[in-house]
């Protein structure tokens, strides 16, 4: 296939630890270590070791957010994408606005795939990759955790509840990736040097014509009722009597 | 009055109890008319089952040879064209949901709640965001209908006292043919299934070993449990993915939950956060799996289960 296009969201690194606002509108995101998408990543290094196979020719990372989000794209290109496109936009994206935006660049660039993570680990949404699916018109296969490309299809091992679940699909398709998929790559210094001058481009929102939703306001951001520490036991006798203090035994 | 939509999570011939859990969630919408569709090739066994369940009006069964196995690619396109006059449409939170609900919204236009804790209004859900961290109050917009999946672990499944009515609806939407499935695999097990049972022993990485498993699967059979996993312990290949609890894995609220040698990194809390007991068995008593336990043993956890379980009778 010619190109595969990958989303590459700007997330809240997975080691911070997260603190809701005094005022309940948001998360505190000031000064705070800023990463791609975990999932996200490893849906390009999976772009990418295709690509290397000699199964793809050009790997597009795309973001969507303010441009700050040049960071993530340039570090996608530093991995080794071609080229990057910033959709930009200040506002927080919805889901069904982010799958519209990206319709418009599967229009323009015409992937024989599109890989995405199966969820951001921000607003832990899992919903983009099966809306841009279903806009477009071509199969979903999420939670890839094995993909294998055949031609003009691709088997692909999703995990579900039950276990592991392979469908076929016609290309092109949307695939999100789960952990096993693969372990993305470290970047290398040159790398990062070389990425500088690889091309990225910025496309405001407005001038991809998507549609406006009605969005899902966002009214109070709270930390979770947290569970109490409860009690030591010394031995097993210990831990015994103490479940059947709770009526458990 | 308001009709909600819930879709039957199944497998051919059983009712998923998640199903039983999204209508707990949709009853709490005040007066609401609950309705459950189920999508498959010959509906009848899971139809019946569904018509049981209580607060619920009707059964509509789809009948359609491509939605056998379940896939979203098949499953959508049906549900969109049944949608009309519903002012809610709700799937569970499972993997099935997941693949399928946002692809019902994105076909109606809209956005998707996801993962719904508590219903606080006609429209105002909570939600858990940067895995369980954080709760998100959220309010869908009232002209739409509400697509959302329901975050089972928060439900307690309700009653099978009902007969409700079930009727068939003719569907004769065009159906793609670019998504074919081709097989499920999946390591049969007699033991509870992990998503429902009251009790769950988990084994993380310092098991060390597909085969010292064994201690924990012996445990568990003493217990009447079901057995999960930690990440880690999916990820060394200890066990197969599907016993995996935590955020990418299964979210579950058994009554008694036993996790040996897991450590608690936060993704694995978040699949535990409403099991009713967690006891916990680590070799590191600054494990933060000792944090949220409310019976913790520290100590070498090959000695201590198998000794555990010689004590249970």
């Amino acid at each position: 296939m010619d190109k595969i296009l990958v989303g590459l969201k700007r997330v809240v690194d997975f080691n911070v630890r997260v603190r809701v606002k005094n005022d309940g509108t948001g998360v505190e995101t000031g000064g705070v270590k800023m990463s791609i998408n975990p999932f996200d990543e490893i849906a390009l290094e999976e772009a990418l070791r295709i690509r290397e196979r000699g199964e793809a020719s050009e790997v597009i990372v795309v973001s969507i957010g303010a441009s700050e989000s040049q960071q993530q794209l340039r570090t996608g290109l530093a991995m080794g994408a071609d080229r990057a496109i910033l959709i930009q936009t200040t506002a927080a994206a919805d889901p069904i606005s982010r799958a519209r935006a990206l319709l418009e660049i599967v229009n323009r660039e015409a992937p024989g795939l599109v890989l995405l993570g199966k969820q951001a680990i921000d607003n832990d949404d899992n919903q983009t990759g099966q809306m841009l699916a279903a806009l477009w018109g071509r199969p979903q296969a999420t939670s890839a955790s094995k993909l294998e490309l055949n031609g003009d299809t691709a088997r692909v091992t999703r995990e579900v509840d039950l276990g592991l679940e392979i469908v076929d699909v016609d290309l092109p398709a949307v695939v999100t990736v789960d952990l096993r998929l693969n372990e993305p790559r470290y970047v290398k210094l040159p790398d990062i040097m070389k990425a500088k001058k690889k091309p990225l481009d910025e496309i405001p929102i407005a001038d991809l014509g998507v549609e406006a939703s009605p969005v899902i306001e966002e009214i109070l951001f709270e930390p979770p009722e947290q569970r109490q520490k409860g009690v030591m036991v010394d031995d097993v006798a210990g831990l015994i009597a103490a479940l059947k203090d709770k009526g458990l035994l | 009055m308001a009709k909600i939509l819930i879709v039957a999570e199944h497998d051919g011939q059983t009712l998923n109890p998640s199903t039983a859990k999204v209508v707990a969630c949709a009853a709490e919408i005040d007066g609401a008319e609950l309705d459950v569709v189920v999508f498959s090739d010959s509906a009848s066994d899971v139809a019946v089952q569904a018509a049981k369940l209580d607060s619920i009006s009707r059964v509509l069964t789809v009948d359609s040879v491509s939605s056998k196995n379940a896939l979203a690619a098949m499953i959508a396109p049906q549900m969109v064209a049944i949608a009309d006059g519903y002012s809610y449409l709700f799937g569970p939170s499972t993997t099935f949901g997941k693949d399928l609900m946002p692809r019902v919204a994105a076909l109606l236009g809209v956005n998707q709640i996801s993962d719904i804790m508590s219903v606080e209004g006609s429209h105002t859900f909570k939600r858990p965001i940067y895995a369980g961290n954080v709760v998100l109050t959220v309010k869908a917009p009232a002209d739409r209908p509400v697509v959302a999946t329901v975050r089972t672990a928060s439900y307690q499944a309700v009653g099978s006292d009902n007969s409700a009515a079930v009727e068939n609806i003719e569907c004769t939407v065009e159906l793609p043919t670019h998504t074919r499935f081709v097989e499920l695999k999946s390591a049969s097990s007699d033991r509870p299934d992990l998503q429902t049972a009251a009790r769950v022993v988990s084994g993380g990485r310092a098991l060390g070993s597909s085969e010292n498993f064994g201690i924990i699967f012996a445990l568990a059979d003493k217990l009447g449990a079901g057995v999960g996993a930690s990440r880690a312990a999916v990820d060394a290949g200890y066990v197969p993915n599907e016993m995996q609890v935590g955020q990418t894995g299964k979210i579950i609220a058994p009554a008694l939950y036993v996790a040996i040698g897991i450590s608690g990194a936060i993704q694995h809390l978040t699949g535990i956060k409403d099991a009713g007991t967690i006891v916990a068995i680590n070799k590191d008593g600054e494990a933060p799996i000792f944090e949220v336990a409310d019976i913790g043993l520290v100590g070498d956890l090959f000695k201590l289960v198998p000794e555990f379980t010689a004590a249970l009778k």
